[in-house]
């Protein structure tokens, strides 16, 4: 089950601020439970923010990003009302698109 | 890329065309194509490469990434606070004034692999990304830029107080 991401997207002048939030664990493979054993790796590989089916950002990660990724960028081009799209997709292949107005 | 098709080719031309060698002339024309369609750079920037992840030294993430004749750049910059309390959750800007940067890449040396996070900037995407980071201790920060083909880079010293690679 992947969990719905918070994203934000203000214009402000003619730039618009993207504000990601992505609920993930980012689970790193090298922790281990109180017992010993090793919690296997499980963290989002790619990532994709779509403006209006145009990419504005592409990111690879690796186990070193945070746990509940966060990401916050700006981009030109963009206008009250235009879609934002932001698409993860991690090692076990889930994945998950959210979407937000630009406001 | 091409050195590779220009070798298969040669191979090929010069001994007889066995099986393996028509794979791997078909792969390497396939590979050509996919390249032409989408730019090179998009290519390798956009994918998700185990070696580059998995390399296990600054060292070998810059060969890894090809970008080791990278030069220290005052328009680069890495932007944290001085002292993380939490390794686990440590903010950094990375940011780039070079004109055309096309991707950026953190990367934290003593990290049990350096390489944390890359973005590929399309134009009219400013380079400056803000995000959130483990460090398993005290490290320089790398910001590695790509622009118009070159490397440059900027370093800061984030001090770690709590590990964040768990164990």
């Amino acid at each position: 089950m992947t969990q719905p991401m918070r994203i934000r997207a203000k214009l402000k002048g003619d730039e618009v601020e993207a504000k990601i939030l992505i609920q993930h664990d980012m689970e790193t493979g090298l922790r281990k439970t109180a017992d010993g054993t090793k919690i296997p790796p499980h963290f989002i590989k790619t990532l994709i923010v779509k403006y209006d089916d145009k990419v504005v950002l592409e990111s690879v990660m690796g186990i070193a990003v945070s746990k509940d990724p966060f990401l916050s960028f700006t981009f030109n081009g963009g206008a009250k009302g235009g879609t934002l799209s932001v698409t993860w997709i991690d090692n076990f292949d889930e994945t998950r698109t959210d979407t937000v107005i630009v406001d | 890329m091409r050195e590779h098709i220009g070798n298969s080719n040669s191979e090929v031309l010069n001994q007889s065309v066995s099986k393996r060698d028509f794979l791997r002339l078909s792969a390497a024309f396939s590979l050509a194509v996919v390249a032409g369609f989408y730019g090179i750079k998009d290519v390798a920037a956009a994918e998700w490469k185990a070696s580059n992840f998995n390399a296990k030294s600054l060292k070998d993430t810059l060969k890894e990434l090809g970008a080791e004749g990278y030069t220290i750049s005052k328009d680069v910059a890495v932007d944290s606070a001085e002292i993380a309390e939490n390794g686990a959750v440590v903010p950094v800007s990375i940011s780039s004034a070079i004109p055309n940067t096309e991707y950026m890449a953190i990367l934290v040396e003593k990290n049990p692999n350096p390489l944390a996070t890359a973005f590929t900037i399309p134009a009219g995407t400013i380079a400056n990304i803000k995000t959130r980071i483990k460090m398993g201790e005290t490290s320089n920060v790398l910001a590695l830029v790509k622009a118009n083909g070159k490397w440059f880079a900027a370093s800061k010293e984030i001090k770690v107080t709590l590990g964040g690679c768990g164990g």
